[in-house]
């Protein structure tokens, strides 16, 4: 099954990467060539199998819920490319 | 006497216990290793002050009496791991600037047991890659070149191809890697050094900027496997930061490492002579094989069925985890931000601008296999047949206590080849990738050069949380190779 490049747009939408008209060309090819090659894990039986999740299977770890860090807004923020009063600052998004 | 940047981890350790030279004397050398060492492109952010300071704590702690099992050992550290208020990028232009507030857990042991911060080095974008060549700062260069051609510039493997280039040109005693697919074992091979990818919840992830979270591990990358033993010692641990760190006790690595192979069953998997498998990697395993016959061990032929559907299934699960861990770099919180009209034209813009080719194109298969309509044709059949591939090894360690294969199966490549190919380059991890699906611990260590004068690796792959054995048949290996050959670029020559 090969992927037409209005599917590879909407991937690319759907993972918020802009892409330009070549970019989507040369990811079409690529993903065709790397879908067919995964294609071949239909070889395998797998009816009677579980989906693996955890390579060390074992209940999930539990805590008490309590705060154990935080008072770090400076820190927090301090890497953001645009930043005020302690908020990260976006383009408006309520009109 | 011998250089200081001559000496093992080991050595080095004992000499500073017993005062021979200082932790200053060694990290002096070794900030003059890594100026020399910027031919190779290994360094991509340098700390000699941090250094500094740090080797004058560790003889401070010497003189106390204080002494830990990494004391005054200087480290190259890959771009992975976040570090304190050092630049750290993951060799990508999308965390452009980024100081992280915080050290990974891994890192911070490490300084806890008294090691010393020389910089980061570089590695593929968020650790895509076989070549380190996919990588904001640019390539790094293998410091061996073929015997009949020093003009061509070889890759050092990926992604923790800083980390094996430091290591071989002698301009750091020792490197962090991660290996989510074979990145600590196939560029390991491809300097002659030793790498061990531990078991799966070995180490804590915390602080190491996430590729793919169910088959990243960190691991240590060093001249010896007496080194790769004292210093996984000192990465590992439970930690609560990082939920699937396993909380066992962390045995004494570097006892083992004398115990031989003496009655110890090693499997042989037919399936891994695969098509391509160079003439060297073929006579190197069945030396490998030898050596370990030689000291006591008994082979034993076995078959691991589903191997050659590991690199399918690898690249489904690494890639759909990636496209959900890659979700963060949004131009909100840091690294780059290229600004839109709109929030979603400025994520668009952002990630466009800031990701590479490779990373985009393993987000989109991942987006791709977890989208609507797909998911179970993809995702949940490759986790399916992971499931199988695990199985598979479950059944032989039944008969088998470890299990001996190439770690690669051609030695290092020039830098650019395949570079179109994204399939062709997916087969350097063939052999490595089907130890992190069943999440086992694995090692390569140098088993000797090939035709062309490159070295090459052997790997053992061991029982999950029995690297004991592995250190110890590593050992075994590594005394059979008596590898002393060196790279033509030492970054120590003028030392």
């Amino acid at each position: 099954m090969a992927l037409d490049k209005a599917t590879v747009a909407h991937v690319a939408k759907l993972a918020r990467i802009k892409l330009d008209d070549a970019e989507i060309e040369k990811y079409q090819g690529d993903l065709n060539a790397i879908l067919d090659w995964m294609e071949q894990l239909n070889e395998v039986d797998t009816d009677s199998v579980e989906p693996m999740t955890a390579v060390v299977p074992r209940a999930t770890a539990e805590r008490h819920d309590v705060v154990t860090d935080g008072g770090r807004q400076d820190a927090v923020t301090e890497n953001a490319p645009d930043a005020a009063h302690g908020y990260f600052v976006v383009p408006k998004v309520v009109e | 006497m011998t250089k200081l940047t001559d000496m093992t981890l080991a050595e080095a350790v004992d000499g500073l216990a017993r005062k021979d030279f200082s932790a200053v004397e060694l990290t002096e050398d070794y900030i003059k290793a890594m100026e020399a060492s910027r031919p190779l492109n290994i360094y991509v952010t340098e700390t000699p002050e941090k250094a500094r300071d740090m080797a004058k704590a560790s003889d401070a702690r010497i003189a106390a009496g204080t002494v830990g099992p990494m004391e005054g050992v200087p480290l190259g550290i890959k771009d992975l791991y976040c570090s304190e208020g050092v630049r750290t990028q993951a060799g990508s232009h999308i965390l452009d600037g980024f100081v992280p507030p915080y050290e990974s857990t891994v890192t911070a042991n490490l300084w806890k047991a008294g090691a010393v911060h020389l910089g980061k080095v570089n590695m593929d974008e968020f650790a895509m890659g076989s070549s380190t060549t996919t990588t904001v700062w640019g390539a790094t260069i293998n410091p061996w070149k073929r015997r009949a051609d020093d003009k061509t510039d070889l890759v050092a493997g990926g992604s923790s191809g800083g980390s094996s280039a430091v290591v071989a040109a002698h301009a750091a005693l020792a490197a962090t890697g991660t290996d989510t697919g074979g990145s600590i074992r196939q560029p390991a091979s491809y300097t002659g050094i030793v790498g061990i990818k531990p078991t799966y919840g070995r180490c804590s992830r915390w602080g190491i900027v996430a590729f793919a979270s169910s088959l990243d591990q960190a691991g240590p990358m060093t001249r010896t496997v007496e080194d790769a033993a004292i210093m996984l010692g000192a990465m590992a641990g439970h930690d609560p930061k990082d939920s699937t760190s396993v909380n066992v006790a962390v045995p004494d690595f570097r006892a083992a490492v004398e115990r031989g192979v003496k009655g110890l069953k090693v499997g042989i998997p037919k399936e891994y002579r695969v098509d391509g498998m160079s003439a060297d990697a073929e006579r190197l395993w069945q030396q490998g094989i030898e050596w370990l016959k030689a000291e006591g061990a008994e082979i034993v032929d076995i078959s691991l069925p589903h191997t050659k559907y590991a690199l399918p299934a690898y690249y489904i699960i690494a890639n759909a985890e990636a496209s959900a861990n890659l979700a963060r770099y949004d131009g909100v919180r840091f690294g780059l931000r290229v600004e839109g009209d709109s929030l979603d034209e400025m994520y668009e813009n952002t990630r466009g601008a800031g990701f590479g080719a490779e990373v985009k194109r393993r987000i989109l298969t991942g987006t791709y296999v977890l989208s609507a309509g797909y998911y179970d044709a993809y995702y949940r059949k490759a986790q399916k047949v992971r499931a199988r591939i695990a199985e598979d090894f479950e059944r032989v360690y039944e008969t088998v206590d470890v299990i001996l294969t190439p770690a690669t199966p051609t030695p290092a490549f020039p830098v650019g080849q395949d570079a179109d190919d994204p399939v062709a380059m997916y087969l350097n991890d063939v052999f490595t990738v089907t130890v992190n699906l069943a999440g086992l611990p694995g090692i390569s260590v140098p088993a000797g050069l090939t035709a062309e004068g490159l070295p090459m690796g052997l790997q053992l792959i061991g029982k999950a949380f029995d690297e004991e054995t592995v250190f110890a048949a590593g050992r075994v290996l590594e005394r059979g190779a008596d590898f002393t050959a060196k790279p033509s670029f030492l970054a120590d020559a003028g030392i």
